[in-house]
Parts: structure tokens; sequence; C-alpha cells
């Protein structure tokens, strides 16, 4: 008879292999790294573009330009680029990062030599027509009065500008900033910022010699734009702990956002902090969700996280409860955060916290695209594999001592900055 | 090309298996063929419900995600009008502890009152947080309703209102498992690096003593003709006015469903779409344009939408909409936009082979259409479509009278 009461054997994951990517240049000098792996015919190739001169009175200017890259250049009107991408099966996308701004391209390997002419046009000879950006302005003030009825993004936004003001990381962007923009500030922008100096490319799929010798054909010379530049450099210092009211009439239910200014991942107690988040609020089986989800119904999801950025990093927990439980949410938060810094966890929840942390890493390794995530967030961080090693180390000895001690080091309920929408 | 190889169970379970030996994961995914469709009036969202439900413990297990997590696995499910699909990945050589936590909950739940108490809320909460407290949130409340008058996919899965997921009682949920959570209306699908060999091993010792149970027979009212055009307004506190018109078209198996889903890539798939040049940047009169489909296994929706520039007339909006559809039915799509429409169709089927999650879940729906190996004989179904075809099937749906209309206003 089968003993369907006894759960199967199972290992913990032992071996967890990374792809580091090879390491090459193009004649340029652009560093291009490319991890080829995969059976389909296809390749990413990511564009990644420092952010810089960052000035507080133009907080929309890098984003813009980043939208607008494709919409217009001297030999190609935006719909023929738009075309063009599309008849060739690939993508193009613009991505705007706190820190960086991307460019990526997905294509099958038989358009590659396509489809990179348009991406050449795209970082030299873009020119941000008047009558794109006037439509740009006008669409995007009209998706933000959609976004502000959202108590979600009211309330990240609020905290964002709460913990870091009016830098990259926090602008409180309101329909009156993209009245300042115009095409002379874009077009200043696109030549400080697109240029060989200030870029690194990562590939990804089957990318082999003949990709790379592409590449090189078409983005190892000299390009257009050589304006000087300076990278974003923001210094930040704990604000103190407050909450903050956005009060809403016809709301059913909050939303709300609480957090810190913390550690990134350079600093060596992160993974220690990631494992604590974890316990926390970083899985479905986490304290929190087992306590204000599946304990009491008072949401759909709870969850907290850290954000690492290039100059700081953020902790933060992030819910909608119904209005009415709005107040027992908050001290079951606290209530949770306060038992982490007072009693040990049990080695039956951390073992279960450490399998799955192994576990779900393991599962982020999923194909050559992921390994490339990967080696980014070393690289941009200024870390080398070793830090992957060190991070399996820590989730697999980490004791229960030393999650309380990191609870008390880094997490603070009266440091932390709650923002609630809605009603309470 | 996704590979597989396929066995049915004694009870009537039907097993598939793609071997990946380039990763170290697994997946096992259960489609469940059960959705909203099948639920009664007065009773719905209860497939959504159910399937929270799901994760309250089974029969010989008290947790559900706690022995999954356990052994370094994720899992989740969604449930839509027409099918219930659950999923885990794990590390592969931790298969079998999916197999015993998904046969179990097969063979019986636990049915706790304090599970169903708590879903109840969650569920209620869900409801809220992305039908409610959003705006626009709850066009598809209206939207169904308007579009369908007899058939159940007149309601969205996460059910007509609020009232009916608080009433839900444990008789419902037992009856509605024994109904519909059997070995014949499953389709499991393991994927990763695992071996035939063993997951058939696996699949007899866990799934097949449970019993077959009784096969569901589908027998859904059919939506009559539509013959009139159909309106609604209604007034919300929004920022813009907003228009969404919708047409019947053929069921997921028709042979001209593939036209239909490339006809909205021509309208509306990226920036060299139609929708997007004329109406967004050439005459400025929406701010967002989109036309897509709802890939319903019956008779499916159509659907244009748009939010209007302000200043900008519903009237003349509106025009410019039936403009562009009238187009489609009087003038043929050109060589070069539909082989940009097909290209883009087939880059997108190759990027979802990166992916061992979405290969297994096309796996198991495209058993449930018939066949698996349908999905690898889908590109070549667009690969044949012709501008002609495109035409008739525009002629034959964008029909004023086969329209349902929703004017979502903004309060002044």
């Amino acid at each position: 008879m089968l003993n369907r009461t006894t759960a199967p054997e199972f290992k913990q994951v032992n071996e967890i292999n990374f792809i580091a990517p090879k390491a090459q240049q193009l004649a340029n000098g652009i560093k291009v790294f490319t991890v080829n792996a995969g059976q389909q015919e296809l390749v990413r190739i990511e564009f990644i573009f420092e952010n810089v001169n960052y000035d507080q009175s133009k907080p929309l200017q890098a984003v813009t330009v980043n939208s607008l890259i494709n919409n217009g250049t001297k030999t190609l009107t935006d719909k023929e680029i738009a075309e063009k991408v599309d008849y060739y099966g690939a993508f193009l996308q613009t991505e705007y990062g706190a820190d960086h701004t991307t460019i990526t391209l997905h294509s099958l390997n038989k358009h590659l030599v396509s489809v990179l002419p348009i991406v050449w046009s795209i970082f030299n000879e873009s020119i941000f027509p008047q009558h794109e950006l006037d439509i740009f302005i006008q669409n995007q003030k009209q998706k933000l009065q959609v976004n502000l009825q959202k108590n979600d993004f009211l309330a990240r936004k609020t905290f964002a500008n709460t913990i870091f003001g009016n830098t990259a990381y926090g602008s409180d962007i309101a329909a009156a900033d993209y009245d300042t923009l115009n095409r002379a500030d874009l077009l200043a922008y696109f030549k400080a910022a697109y240029k060989p100096e200030n870029c690194i490319i990562v590939a990804a799929g089957k990318f082999e010699e003949k990709e790379f010798q592409l590449l090189n054909q078409f983005f190892g010379q000299s390009w257009e734009n050589a304006a000087t530049s300076s990278v974003n450099q923001f210094h930040f210092s704990a604000v103190k702990g407050s909450e903050i009211y956005i009060e809403k009439d016809d709301a059913v239910q909050s939303a709300l956002r609480l957090g810190n200014l913390t550690i990134n991942r350079k600093h060596q107690d992160f993974a220690k902090l990631q494992i604590l988040n974890t316990l926390l609020g970083g899985y479905f089986g986490s304290r929190l969700m087992a306590n204000i989800r599946e304990e009491k119904g008072y949401t759909y999801g709870i969850g907290s996280g850290i954000a690492s950025l290039k100059h700081a990093g953020y902790f933060f927990i992030a819910t909608e409860v119904g209005t009415a439980v709005c107040a027992s949410a908050l001290t079951e938060i606290e209530k949770e955060i306060n038992v982490l810094k007072s009693d040990l966890v049990s080695a039956e929840e951390l073992d279960l916290v450490r399998n799955y942390m192994l576990g779900s890493l393991l599962g982020s390794l999923e194909n050559a695209f992921s390994h490339a995530d990967k080696f980014k967030n070393l690289y941009f961080s200024g870390l080398d594999y070793s830090y992957y090693s060190d991070y399996i180390q820590t989730v697999k000895t980490i004791s229960p001592e030393e999650i309380k001690a990191v609870a008390n080091e880094y997490l603070d309920w009266n440091a932390m900055t709650k923002v609630v929408v809605g009603k309470k | 090309m996704v590979d597989f190889n396929r066995f049915t169970l004694a009870n009537g379970l039907k097993v598939l298996v793609h071997e990946d030996p380039t990763t170290p994961m697994a997946v096992l995914n259960i489609l469940y063929d059960v959705g909203a469709r099948d639920e009664e009036e007065g009773k719905t969202g209860f497939a959504h419900l159910f399937e929270h439900l799901m994760f309250g413990g089974s029969v010989n297990i008290p947790s559900y995600d706690e022995p999954l997590q356990r052994v370094g696995g994720e899992n989740n499910a969604f449930t839509s009008n027409d099918i219930t699909n659950y999923y885990i990945t794990l590390p592969a050589e931790n298969i079998e502890t999916a197999f015993w936590l998904e046969s179990d909950r097969m063979l019986s739940l636990a049915f706790s009152e304090k599970s169903l108490d708590t879903q109840r809320n969650v569920v209620m909460e869900e409801f809220k947080q992305r039908y409610l407290n959003q705006p626009y949130g709850d066009v598809w409340l209206k939207l169904r309703p308007l579009a369908y008058e007899k058939h159940p996919y007149r309601w969205p899965t996460i059910g007509q209102d609020l009232a009916q997921i608080e009433n839900a009682k444990m008789e419902d949920v037992k009856a509605f498992f024994k109904k519909h959570y059997n070995p014949q209306n499953a389709i499991l699908v393991v994927g990763g690096n695992v071996k035939t060999e063993d997951v058939k091993a696996m699949a007899e010792k866990w799934f097949e003593p449970i019993p077959a149970g009784n096969k569901y027979e589908r027998n859904l009212p059919k939506e009559p003709e539509q013959v009139q055009a159909k309106t609604l307004t209604v007034n919300a506190n929004v920022p813009l006015n907003a228009i969404y018109i919708t047409f019947k078209m053929p069921a997921r198996l028709d042979p001209t469903y593939q036209v239909y889903d490339l006809m909205t890539d021509i309208f509306s798939q990226g920036q060299s779409s139609r929708l997007y040049n004329s109406l967004l940047k050439e005459q400025q009169l929406f701010s967002d344009i989109n036309a897509y489909i709802s890939s319903s296994l019956d008779e499916g929706l159509f659907i244009v939408e748009g939010k209007l520039i302000a200043g900008v007339t519903m009237e003349v909006a509106e025009k410019a909409i039936w403009a562009e559809l009238e187009k489609m039915t009087t003038t043929l799509v050109s060589d070069d936009e539909l082989t940009k429409v097909i290209n883009k169709s087939e880059s997108i089927m190759v990027f979802s082979e990166m992916n061992l999650l979405d290969k297994a879940m096309n796996l198991a729906y495209y058993e449930l259409l018939g066949d698996a190996d349908l999905l690898n004989a889908e590109i070549e179904k667009y690969h044949s479509i012709t501008a002609l075809q495109i035409q008739e099937a525009a002629k034959t749906t964008l029909q004023k009278e086969k329209s349902s209309t929703l004017y979502y206003l903004a309060n002044a």
C-alpha cells in the first residue's frame, strides 16, 4: 500500500553552475561580454549605457531620450525603424533604469545582419523630432494621470521620494515636469550619454565568432557622439522614520509601502540580509504571507524585498489591504519584524528557507539570458563570481543567532518610512 | 520544435513528457479542464476560488507549500474562463515530491473550514485589488455581460460580484471537486531533466491508484448570433474617456482562428502597427490604442480598446476606429505587411522555447485542444495565411451589427 503521508526522499541542491561570459573588446574599446549557449538560433544583445549628468531640474531628460531614441534618425523615420525591426521578427526595447539605460535587441541569428544597421543609426543619428516629442509629452501626461489614481503607484512614488529625495532614484515626477522637456536638452543628453566610452555590450544566446564580427563591423568604429559627461553620483543619508498618509475617500483598499535605506550587494552582510528578507516576506511561505494573507486573509499578497542600486540599497515591504484592516495589518507587520529581532528562528524553518533559496537560485539559471543577467548583477556591483560561491555558502551555513543579529542590525520599525495611500 | 512522449494511465489521466537535459530543473504542470465557463449562474467566481483552496492542504498532506519549498521548489496556478492550470518548478532530482503533492490533492482535499474562510477573504481582497480599486478595473465586469447574453463567458473568472464569493459553501466546494478534479479531466506534463521511463514509473505509482471518477460532459448554452449593435455607457471616477469595441470571433479550434490573431497584430502589434500609427501618431486621437483577441475555446472576442486624448470627442474617436476596421474589409493587406506579422509570430514562438515552463504549459494546452503536436504545427498555420483570408475574416466579423461597444466616460 502506497504511503501518502510521508514525503519522498529529497536532496539539498548541491551543485550550481554559473556560465561566466567571455570578455572581449570591439576595435574601439567597447567591452563585450558574451554567454554563448542554447539550442535556438537566436540572440539577445544589450547595449547598456551609464546614466550621466543628472540635473534635478530636468528629471525626465534621460528617460525621454531613451524612450524617443528609436523615433527617428537622419536616415530613418520612426515608422521605418519600427517596420524594419518588425519585418525581421526582431524586438528592439528601450529600458530606463535608475543607474543605467539599456537598449535590448532580440533577433533570430539569420536576421542580425539586417537589424544591426538600424541600431547603429539609432545610436548615431537620432534626431528627436519635435513632433514625436509633442506626442510623447501628451501621451505620458495622460498615462501619469491614470497612474496617479492607482494607490500602489502613489505609494511607491511617495516612498521613493521620501528616502531618495529629488535624485534619479526618487524624483517625484509631476505632469508639469513633462512641459519642461525640449529638443535641445534631449540632443545634449544624447550626445553625452550614447557614446562608446559610456557603453558596454552583453550578448547571450547562440553568439559565436561570426556574430561578434558583425557586432564589431557595426559598432567597433568611432561613433558620432562625443560630448563630455560625468557619470551620476549620489549620496544618501537615512531619513527619520515617519508615517505619510495620503487619504483617498473612495478607496476599498489601502496601499502600504514601508522601508528604509539599507546596504547594497557590495556589502559583506548582503547575503545574510537577503536570507532574513526571505524569511520575513521574500517567498510564498514567508512570515508576512503566512500571517497577513494565509492566517488573517487581509490581503491578496504581501511581500518584502531588498533592491541593490549602484549608490544605495533599500529595504521595503509592500501590500494592498482592505481599508477596514489597514491598522491591524500595520500592527502585524511590526510584530513580525520584532519577532525576528527577539526570537531565534527554528532549525526547521531555516532549513526550509535554505533549500528554497538554493532551489530558487538554481531555477533562475534557466538559459543563456539568465546567466547573462547574473553576470550583470556582479559587474555593476564591481564583484566577481566568488560573490555567488560566498552567497551559496552563507545560505547553507548561516545560524539562527546570525539571523537575529542581522535583524537587529538592519530592521528598525521606528526608522522606517511608512506610506499609507487609501483609508485607515 | 518541442519534443515529447505521451501515454495514458488506466484511470484516464493523460501524461506528456518533455525531456530537456540542458537544465538541472524540472517542471510538473497539470491542467484541469475546468474554468469559469463551467460555473453556475449565482455561483460565479467559483473555479478561481477553488484554485485557491487547492493550496489549503490535501487528504494526507496538511500543507501543500511547505514540503515543496523544503525541496527547493516553487509553484503557482491560474484560472481562466476555460481552464485551471497548476505548475511546480523544482530541482529535477526532487521531482518525486511534486508527484507526491500533486497526486494527493487530485485524490482528495482536506476540505478545511479554516482554509475556506481565509481564501474567501483573500479572493475578495484580490477582487478589490484588481477590479475595484483600479481606474478602469471593472471594465470586464461590464463588457462581458454586454458582449455575451447566454454563454457563461458573460462573467469574468473573478466572479460577478463579491457577494457570490462571500456565500461560497463547503458543500459547493466538495461538489465542484468531485465533478471536475479527477484524472479524466486532467492533463499532466512533466518536463526538464527527466527521463520518460522514470516519469512513467512515478506517474503509475502516484497517480494511477486515483479512481477515474465520472467524466464531466460539458453542455454549455450556445450564444445566439448577434444581429444588432449593442452599447453601454458608464461614468466613473477616471481621468480619461475610454472606448471598448468587441466582436464575436471563431473559437480556438476553428481553422480561421490564427487569421484573427494575425489581424490584431496588423492592427496593433508594436510601433509599426496600423492603429498606433494612424490613431495615436498621425491623428493623435488616442494616448493608448490596442486590438487583441480573447483566445477562447468557445466563440471568443475580438477587442479594440483605446483611451482618448483629452478634448477629443467620442464620436470622432469611434469613427476613426471604424475607418481602420473598414479598411481591413475593403483593401488587401500588402505582402510586406503580412510577411512582417508572420515573421514576428515566428520569432515569438522560437523565443518561447527558451523557457521550460512555457513549453510545458503549451504542451498541456495543445493536448487539451486535441493533440500536443498541434503546438509544433502552429507556425505553419501562420505561414499559410493569405491576405485574402484576412480580408474575408474582417468582412465576416467586423460589422456594426455584430459589435458591442462600451463607452467608459470620466465623471465631469
